[in-house]
């Protein structure tokens, strides 16, 4: 069984002159437990709408979203942000890290949303998870203080704090240089798949598109798959490391 | 239990973060529960020694005077058989204290020549129905009454009429007449206007020089003596009517009248005074929380993405409503409980008793009133949340993707 599927599903929003205007239309979508997935399309496609979407940020106006093959139509909002916290994580593409908040902090804030022993355990889980992304020393830094690349390294680690089952990235490299973006993108990658987490990116960066197993394009609020990519990347796709050795 | 935690903890963090805002928006409202508990612990204070006040001059609520004389030579009665009239009607109706009281103008030989001075004969529990507070020495007491030489309480107009500092010498005084006798000065009160000089000594003693009811030259007597006696606010009627009836009988066909000698009035006019207090207390509180209000609104709409991020983690709009909330209940009560520490600092070191009392120590020592406090307290705590309400609700209300987006 697949762990999301959407059937068809299509958002409107309306105008202020009345008018509607359809940003994504008759969107099929099956994401299985642990697999990546890329989403390619040019800025104003809907890809941030699409990913909301799955993310359950959002709802759709027509169509239909299984959640482990269970309609998601129908939930409460208290439902839905109680999944949205345990099967969810996000990357988002300015990082949006919680200003003044130290790193470690950063981390563990989604674990105030756990219950038990996650939320009690939470600063300790915290700095394993930074460790993880090779930030062990970084706990106590703000993220005012961080390169562009260190804080998406940290939300990457937020992302990963609760195990979620799919981690959503929102244009993960689209602030970093290529370089940096080749780096994070290895990152998590590689972080995802090590918690067992399905892994949805969206990017108009083909190069990042090439280290999922799936690639779509997104064009006008449609979503088709993407013919195979051209065989040289423009970055060597870094070979894969031991997470911490990828920012020492 | 751990959602609880969780929102506190989150709460704490974003007081802790927004250190300098908090702050700034807090000094209205410290300010203003500042004040109001001063004002309002002040005015009880102030409510505690208005009444102390009264009392001495007029005696606790509620005192009940009570006059008997004989309607023929309007001379007072038989000694004796008032004593046996009165200790009956204390006794049926539960009256616990009760003073006498007796005005008249004895003879002092002072430095300058005999001098006459108003006393006050009294019996010794006419200092505790008047909160009677000597400044130095004792009051009177049942003693008193068969000691050899006569006990006087003094104030100090007649200290210093005799020429003397204080009491350390055992200062005595010669009171003039057939029998002239050396009276020891055992206290001196502060009472009387200007250079009165005014004296009180106890109501009758067993001294061959007191004759404190017939007229002699040593001392004429206003009058007969009043009786006071000491009720329940709510008792005080029905023991004037039946006080005099009762005791006429019981001294055979003296006139006996009985009247209210507080003033009632009193505890209704404090009680305006402290609405009013309370009245401009909340007002200034008011605009307090107008300013946490204000700070709220504009901060609330700066963290519309953080909170949209922390939607992401899973937060509902319960925790999204509860920890704004929380966040200005917490600051505002912090503030309220430095506001109340500060006044508790202020009020117990201002010089109460000269402020209030012209020096005279207060025979209840006024204590920090724990009501002022707690009230302040409770105020503070009820601003945060009323301040916090309305940025609750737009943080709630914002939509996520739109917070979220870049
Ligand atoms: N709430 C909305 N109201 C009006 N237009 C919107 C709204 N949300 C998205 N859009 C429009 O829909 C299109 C797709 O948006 P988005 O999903 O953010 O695209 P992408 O992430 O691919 O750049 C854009 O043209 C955007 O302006
Ligand atoms: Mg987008």
């Amino acid at each position: 069984m697949t762990l999301l599927a959407l059937r068809g599903i299509s958002r409107e929003v309306g105008l202020p002159d009345g008018g509607v205007l359809p940003i994504l239309t008759g969107v099929d979508l099956d994401v299985a437990a642990g697999e990546h997935v890329a989403i390619v399309g040019r800025s104003g496609s809907g890809k941030s709408t699409l990913l909301n979407l799955l993310g359950l940020l959002d709802t759709p106006t027509d169509g239909e979203y299984l959640l482990d093959g269970e309609p998601t139509g129908a939930l409460r909002a208290r439902r839905r942000a109680r999944l949205r916290g345990e099967v969810f994580g996000f990357v988002f593409q300015q990082f949006n890290l919680l200003p003044r908040r130290t790193a470690e902090e950063n981390v563990a804030a989604p674990l105030l949303y756990a219950r038990g022993r996650d939320y009690l355990r939470r600063r300790r889980t915290a700095r394993e998870m930074l460790d993880r992304v090779g930030l062990g020393t970084r706990g106590d830094t703000v993220p005012e203080k961080l390169s562009g690349g260190e804080q998406q390294r940290v939300a990457i680690a937020r992302a990963l704090v609760r195990s979620p089952r799919v981690v959503l990235a929102d244009e993960p490299t689209g602030a970093l240089d290529v370089e940096t973006g080749a780096q994070v993108m290895a990152l998590l990658a590689s972080a995802a798949a090590e918690g067992g987490a399905a892994l949805v990116t969206i990017t108009h960066d083909l190069n990042v598109a090439r280290l999922a197993d799936r690639r779509y394009r997104l064009d006008a609020g449609r979503l088709a798959p993407l013919a195979d990519p051209a065989p040289t990347p423009v970055v060597p796709a870094p070979a894969p490391v031991p997470l911490a050795e990828v920012h020492p | 239990m751990t959602p609880v935690l969780a929102t506190l903890a989150e709460a704490w963090s974003e007081v802790r973060v927004h250190k300098a805002r908090v702050v700034l928006s807090l000094v209205g409202v410290f300010l203003a529960v500042f004040a109001m508990t001063t004002v309002t612990a002040l005015g009880l204070i102030v409510a505690q020694v208005q009444q102390e006040q009264s009392e001495r001059m007029s005696g606790r609520s509620a005192t009940i005077g009570v006059t008997a004389y004989d309607p023929q030579t309007g001379m007072p009665p038989d000694a004796a058989e008032w004593d046996a009239a009165v200790a009956g009607l204390t006794e049926r109706y539960g009256i616990t204290t009760t003073a006498s009281i007796g005005y008249e103008e004895t003879r002092f030989r002072m430095p300058g020549g005999t001098q006459l001075v108003q006393t006050k004969r009294v019996s010794p529990s006419y200092g505790q129905l008047h909160r009677i507070e000597p400044i130095e020495g004792r009051w009177l007491r049942a003693g008193d009454r068969d000691s050899l030489a006569p006990a006087v309480v003094v104030n100090e107009a007649f200290l210093g009429a005799l020429g003397v500092p204080d009491l350390a010498g055992r200062p005595t005084v010669v009171i003039g007449g057939q029998t002239p006798v050396r009276a020891a000065i055992v206290g001196v009160v502060r009472e009387g206007y200007g250079d009165e000089l005014l004296a009180y000594r106890v109501d009758r003693s067993a001294g061959p020089w007191d004759e404190p009811t017939t007229a002699t030259p040593a001392a004429s007597v206003y009058g007969p003596s009043t009786l006071e006696l000491w009720v329940g606010a709510d008792q005080a009627d029905e023991v004037m009517a039946v006080v005099s009836h009762d005791l006429g009988l019981a001294l055979g066909g003296a006139q006996v009248d009985a009247y209210r000698q507080d003033s009632p009035d009193l505890e209704e006019t404090l009680g305006m005074l402290r609405l009013a207090i309370r009245g401009v207390g909340v007002v200034v509180l008011a605009l307090g929380g107008l300013g946490v209000l204000n700070i709220g609104l504009v901060t609330v709409r700066q963290r519309i993405r953080e909170i949209g991020v922390r939607r992401s983690f899973g937060a509902t709009s319960s925790r999204v409503f509860a920890a704004i909330m929380l966040e200005s209940v917490c600051a505002t009560f912090l503030a309220g409980l430095a506001a109340v520490a500060l006044s508790v600092v202020l009020v117990r070191n201002l010089p109460l008793e000269s402020l209030l009392n012209s020096g005279v120590p207060l025979a209840d020592v006024p204590a920090f009133p724990l009501a002022a406090a707690v009230e302040g307290l409770v105020a503070a705590t009820a601003v945060g949340a009323l301040a916090g309400l309305l940025p609750a609700v737009i943080a709630v209300r914002a939509k996520v993707i739109d917070a979220i987006r870049f």
